[in-house]
């Protein structure tokens, strides 16, 4: 049985600082007070957590926690689950994006998100990156280059892709593919990136790739990572959050919750007592 | 070989002879259809290409090439007699052409509305509708079309701009045609649309994009092949059909294409042909069964496509 110390916590990847001070970094995202339904069933009772700008926050706890629930509140992907309900707010820069004026395509341009299983559309590389700029009206051919470059380099994809762009997107390796998601989701300019499981179907050296690649984008961008792998919470967060059984037990310093846990269940779980 | 006795267990007591009945029944039923295919073509070759016995079939008389590329069509016995096909071939073409700008559009907006955008009871309803209007007999669809789209709807608004229908005309036949394959269009569609993956729905939806994005610019292409091979499926239907166009599109064999005139299709030709009065083994008669081959290869042709589109093209999701 693993015991709490800093020892047993893996070091992080480059461009995470765990011991970085982030209260000096103003909330990206806020949610307060936060119930979530699918139908009856209550799956989220009265969340609340701040995700400080340009820093990795993940989620982590059983299968069925809710974290990912919480995670799809944010860009209000579970608008398109028929029959879910929320109650409580989640501000955005400020913004409650639970607002009925708050317009969704756009709120999904400025809050992107990366999905467990890589999803290219069947289209070519370049279509694929190039596809949320073209839904937002972007048809300059010299426009979109330079953009499916530039997201595709962010992405540390470019080099792998670049004589080939307009192949098939299909054609890639599963880690390509997911990194290619990423560069897609890039290209619609998000300041805030949501990444469910991102890294969970992909072997060892591709999620290797993801992680740095999350430490490199959270210089620029606020990142929420679900995941089910703890060290992999631990490499690549600045914070973390416990949840179980649709309750956010506890969150903190990613350095804290994995070795100073405050709560017994984030501690059992963490130490694989449970999970 | 029997090792020794068997145990109670092993040892059947009641006869299964019923089983290789059923089976055997099962296999006449599924015999049934091929036997019928093969019979159709051993009539339709009989009287076209080679006929046994004193008659001459009606590749004996015709020359293929005159067949095809002769640009009149005058059944008759006699010297006066021409069998080129383009007349009704124009016929048959414009009908489905015309088919076929109906119900693409009106079908897969049909297809996209039930799967991207109704709410599960509004699709529970317009399902079975569809159904509903693809159950419709088609002669009453050509009356319709007679007496209805081509006096009420067309004759005014063509009217309007100074053209001149007749009464019999391929502009309606063609119109109540696509409305006819309008449910089949939509039905196949809307499973290959449904079966693309709910994961790429929502990739495209975290991506900022509207449910229109979503519909046009992931969705369908991604279930393009199967889309393509039920718009074929269609126009072979719509190649096939016959008593709306008996009815609405009149029996002019002119090679035009015109919409606004009568014209005479192949299935047309074949219905007025069969009712009349000449000699079983007169060359009018044999006609119908050059006809009945060429309508056969050209449905046969499209639906092979339409197949080869469906396994060459199909996007392979994990």
């Amino acid at each position: 049985m693993p015991t709490l110390s800093s020892g047993n916590v893996p070091p992080s990847v480059a461009g995470v600082d765990r011991d970085l001070d982030m209260s000096a970094h103003p909330a990206a995202i806020e949610a307060r007070h936060l119930d979530f339904y699918y139908g009856e069933h209550q799956v989220l009772f009265d969340v609340s957590l701040t995700v400080p700008e340009r820093s990795v926050t993940a989620l982590i706890g059983p299968s069925g926690c809710g974290k990912s629930t919480f995670l799809r509140t944010m860009n209000r992907m579970n608008d398109l689950i028929e029959g879910s309900r929320c109650q409580g707010e989640i501000l955005v820069e400020g913004q409650n994006i639970m607002d009925p004026a708050v317009d969704v395509v756009l709120l999904r341009k400025h809050v992107g998100m990366v999905f467990q299983k890589s999803t290219p559309f069947p289209k070519s590389i370049f279509d694929n990156v190039a596809y949320g700029p073209r839904v937002a009206g972007e048809k300059n051919r010299a426009v979109l280059a330079d953009l499916v470059e530039s997201c595709l380099r962010k992405a540390a994809l470019w080099e792998e892709v670049k004589d080939r762009l307009t192949t098939s997107a299909m054609s890639l390796s599963g880690g390509q593919q997911q990194r290619l998601c990423i560069a897609r989701t890039l290209a619609t300019d998000p300041r805030i990136i949501l990444m469910d499981e991102p890294a969970s179907a992909l072997d060892p050296a591709s999620t290797d790739r993801i992680e740095n690649l999350i430490g490199e984008l959270c210089a620029n961008y606020t990142i929420v990572i679900v995941t089910h792998n703890m060290q992999q919470a631990s490499r690549v967060s600045h914070q973390t959050a416990f949840f179980y059984k649709g309750k956010l037990i506890e969150s903190g310093p990613t350095m804290k919750i994995f070795t100073h846990p405050s709560e017994k269940k984030t501690e059992d779980y963490i130490t694989g007592r449970f999970g | 070989m029997t090792m020794g006795k068997l145990p109670a267990w092993a040892v059947q007591r009641v006869s299964r002879r019923h089983e290789k009945l059923i089976q055997t029944a099962l296999f006449l039923c599924a015999a049934l259809s091929v036997l019928t295919t093969a019979a159709i073509i051993l009539v339709l070759l009989g009287n076209a290409v080679y006929a046994p016995g004193a008659r001459n079939a009606f590749f004996e008389q015709v020359s293929l090439w005159e067949f095809l590329t002769g640009t009149h069509w005058k059944p008759v016995d006699g010297p006066a007699g021409r069998f080129g096909i383009i007349p009704l071939l124009s016929g048959t073409i414009m009908v489905a052409v015309i088919a076929s700008l109906v119900s693409v559009p009106a079908g897969l907006g049909a297809a996209i509305y039930m799967s991207e955008y109704a709410a599960p009871r509004e699709r529970e309803f317009l399902k079975p509708v569809l159904e509903i209007l693809a159950g419709i007999p088609s002669v009453v669809y050509g009356f319709f079309a007679l007496k209805f789209i081509t006096p009420w709807i067309l004759k005014p608004a063509l009217g309007f701009l100074g053209l001149e229908l007749g009464t019999f005309n391929a502009l309606s036949a063609g119109i109540v045609v696509g409305i006819m394959v309008t449910p089949l269009i939509a039905s196949l569609s809307e499973d290959v649309i449904r079966s693309v993956p709910r994961s790429l729905r929502e990739a495209a939806y975290a991506l900022g994009s509207t449910r229109f994005d979503v519909s046009v610019r992931v969705v369908v292409p991604a279930a393009l092949s199967g889309i393509l091979a039920a718009f074929l499926l269609a126009f072979s239907r719509a190649i096939g059909e016959t008593m709306a166009v008996v009815i609405a599109g009149g029996q002019q064999p002119i090679a035009t294409l015109n919409p606004l005139r009568g014209a005479q299709t192949m299935t047309s030709f074949m219905v007025h042909a069969s009712t009349g009065d000449s000699a079983a083994d007169s060359i009018s008669r044999m006609s119908i069964y050059a006809i009945g081959i060429a309508l056969f290869a050209i449905t046969l042709t499209i639906n092979l496509i339409s197949g080869w589109i469906l396994r060459r093209y199909r996007e392979v999701y994990q």
